[in-house]
């Protein structure tokens, strides 16, 4: 399949009075058309920056770095503001997850939503309207028509998140980021929403990619999925072989935390993993998760190494995971006895 | 679980709450029905979980029952008597609420000694040296460093700071806590300790909690009973088990599907509730969820559907009228 973005030693400094601030350090994947990844981290790890970092929509103090950074045969590193400016919104969209606050209060929704197709094509006011009046249409907004005279505070959380969405796909762009576009959302909503966006990338052959802390949403979405932690991807794989087998022992951590209805008994203690985040200001030796990793040794404040496991499944661990798997409850089960595993 | 005959150390008795909504400058006043005949009794030890969507008026049953808020109409019984003829210091000191955004909750130009303590010195419990000697003391309970006391909130990550807002809140030694989306600000790391240590205190102190959440599965793992509300009405209230293993209101399946486990193997689901969630200020007529609900039938849309009561479980919905 041909990769529509590829991303090789994608890397973000913020210089602060105290020294620099490493946020993301040395990413890579690729995607191709029609898949979604999924970008998993808890905050401060890096997910969102990295968003922003492809799309060119960096804090002005922050510097990217990127040995490769391409998007369908453009090198997006090279790329002038101009050249950026055609791209967004017409080729690449986002979403992102307060749609309170992204949409902006004094324009209607018809002028929002519009407003890329006018930029970007060249088509009538009354083509854009009818465009935008199909999309709200297919992200299951009702009285379309009506609505686009509507301003966002006239629309509850759940629609204006739509009519985000229905913005995003307006141009049908190759490729599509979307930032927690679920999180201040209710769980019916939120399952609904997820259900049209993976809908709609399928119909449209999309790339898309999801930036979220919830695992639960990652399993249901991703092909891929790349966790990160502390500006780094530590593991990254297909979903199925990351949730089944994961490796890295912060994956197995985070899996651990999360209470799941008919498998983690109500009222137990739940996994958790102690510690805080380490400062990213400076040079990060080693393993920066070695601080609050129950399996660390001495070797882990020493270069890790990438370690590869079936069809793609990398992580980094001085550990060599790949003879022992470790199912999500945790317990460690040998190689000879999970033969019988998926 | 607690028998039903016990008194409740708190009851709700057929509360509503209205608050009159102006629209625009010049808009006629209408009536929001935030809490609608609401019962609701919390007993001894358990640890009641609501759930239920934004503006469903959890968030205003958690501020009647803290005496925050006045209902319009019914009576809000602490220990069999009225609400209303208690002192709210006397109220403060047995029901204490835990807000969701520890970094709105906390006062930032306090340090976190004087956050902790403020209770104490509000209710002019012992002295300045036994004042002191229980912060440090229930620091060391919520597993915080002793060395934040003299720290202020902004310094402190989103975990310390909910750790800070357990901590203010057990001071006086409360029987009742009220949770409100205590953990969905922070991240999942933290999430699982923080709930670690509200079990713990629950076995610890013997604690009651309402625990407001609208994540289910967090739900689930700390409720022994839970109320599921819809636009002000609580439509099914059930013990935990039961209630997960059967849901029978509609409307507590769709919230039940919606819970994303973690499983590759599964898609998004399909919950088959439409998408609009009703306006509250004109909520639908005859059962308030039949626009929404894949099994409504004729008579949902005209008549309000009566409340079913079993042994443990209660529901209102037309679908078990006859059984």
């Amino acid at each position: 399949m041909d990769n529509i973005l590829s991303v090789r030693d994608l890397r973000v400094d913020i210089p602060l009075a105290g020294g620099t601030l490493h946020a993301v350090r040395g990413l890579n994947f690729d995607l191709a058309r029609g898949e979604t990844l999924c970008i998993v981290g808890e905050s401060g790890s890096g997910k969102s920056l990295t968003s922003l970092a492809i799309m060119g929509l960096l804090p002005k103090m922050a510097q990217r770095r990127a040995a490769k950074l391409e998007f369908s045969g453009i090198d997006l590193s090279a790329a002038k503001n101009r050249q950026m400016r055609r791209l967004r919104g017409d080729r690449i969209s986002m979403i992102f997850q307060e749609p309170m606050t992204s949409l902006n209060p004094a324009y209607t929704i018809g002028d929002q939503l519009t407003e890329a197709l006018l930029l970007h094509r060249k088509v009538g006011r009354k083509a854009a309207e009818a465009r935008a009046i199909e999309l709200l249409e297919k992200v299951g907004i009702t009285a379309a028509a009506s609505r686009l005279g509507q301003y966002p505070h006239q629309l509850s959380g759940g629609l204006r998140q739509r009519v985000m969405i229905a913005m995003a796909l307006m141009a049908e762009p190759d490729l599509i980021i979307a930032d927690e576009p679920t999180t201040a959302l209710d769980v019916t909503i939120q399952a609904q929403i997820l259900r049209l966006l993976v809908d709609l990338q399928r119909e449209m052959n999309m790339a898309m990619i999801l930036i979220t802390h919830d695992l639960g949403v990652v399993a249901r979405v991703a092909d891929k999925v790349a966790i990160m932690y502390a500006g780094e991807v530590i593991e990254s794989g297909s979903s199925k072989d990351v949730f089944t087998a994961p490796q890295h022992p912060y994956t197995r951590g985070l899996l651990r935390c999360i209470p799941v209805p008919g498998k983690t008994k109500p009222g137990e203690h739940l996994g958790s993993i102690p510690g805080i985040v380490p400062s990213l200001i400076g040079e990060t030796p080693g393993c920066a998760f070695r601080g609050r990793c129950d399996v660390a040794i001495d070797a882990c404040a020493h270069d890790i190494p990438e370690r590869t496991g079936v069809e793609g499944h990398l992580y980094r661990c001085v550990h060599d995971n790949s003879q022992t798997r470790f199912s999500a409850s945790g317990e460690i089960n040998t190689a000879s006895q999970s033969e019988g595993r998926p | 679980m607690t028998s039903s005959h016990e008194t409740p150390v708190l009851e709700l008795k057929n509360v509503s709450k209205t608050f009159t909504i102006k629209q625009g400058m010049f808009g006629k006043r209408k009536a929001l029905r935030a809490v609608n005949e609401v019962d609701l009794r919390l007993n001894k030890g358990e640890v009641l979980g609501l759930v239920g969507e934004s503006g469903c008026g959890k968030s205003t049953l958690a501020r009647i029952l803290l005496g925050l808020e006045k209902p319009t109409e019914g009576q809000v019984l602490v220990d069999g008597q009225d609400i209303g003829t208690q002192d709210r210091s006397y109220l403060a000191r047995r029901i204490q609420p835990i807000f969701q955004d520890p970094y709105s909750s906390l006062n930032p130009r306090k340090s976190i000694g004087d956050i902790i303590s403020l209770p104490l010195r509000v209710h002019k419990v012992g002295n300045a040296r036994e004042w002191d000697k229980k912060t440090t003391d229930i620091l060391d309970f919520v597993g915080l460093p002793q060395r934040v006391l003299r720290s202020f909130p902004n310094q402190l990550s989103g975990g310390q700071r909910q750790r800070v807002a357990i901590a203010r809140a057990l001071i006086m030694k409360p029987e009742i806590v009220i949770c409100d989306e205590p953990t969905s600000a922070l991240d999942v790391s933290v999430q699982s300790q923080i709930l670690n240590l509200l079990v713990d205190l629950r076995n610890e102190l013997g604690l009651t909690y309402l625990f407001i959440s609208h994540n289910l599965a967090v739900i689930e793992h700390l409720a022994t009973r839970v109320a599921v509300m819809y636009l002000g009405r609580v439509v099914e209230e059930s013990a935990a088990a039961p209630l997960f293993a059967e849901p029978r209101h509609p409307y507590s399946s769709a919230l039940l599907e919606s819970v994303l486990t973690p499983d590759p193997f599964m898609g998004v689901p399909e919950t088959h509730l439409g998408a609009v969630y009703p306006n509250p200020i004109d909520p639908p007529s005859g059962c308030h969820f039949h626009p929404r609900c894949a099994k409504a039938m004729d008579i949902c849309s005209t008549i309000v559907p009566p409340c079913l009561r079993e042994e443990l479980r209660r529901v209102e919905c037309h679908l078990y009228a006859e059984s």
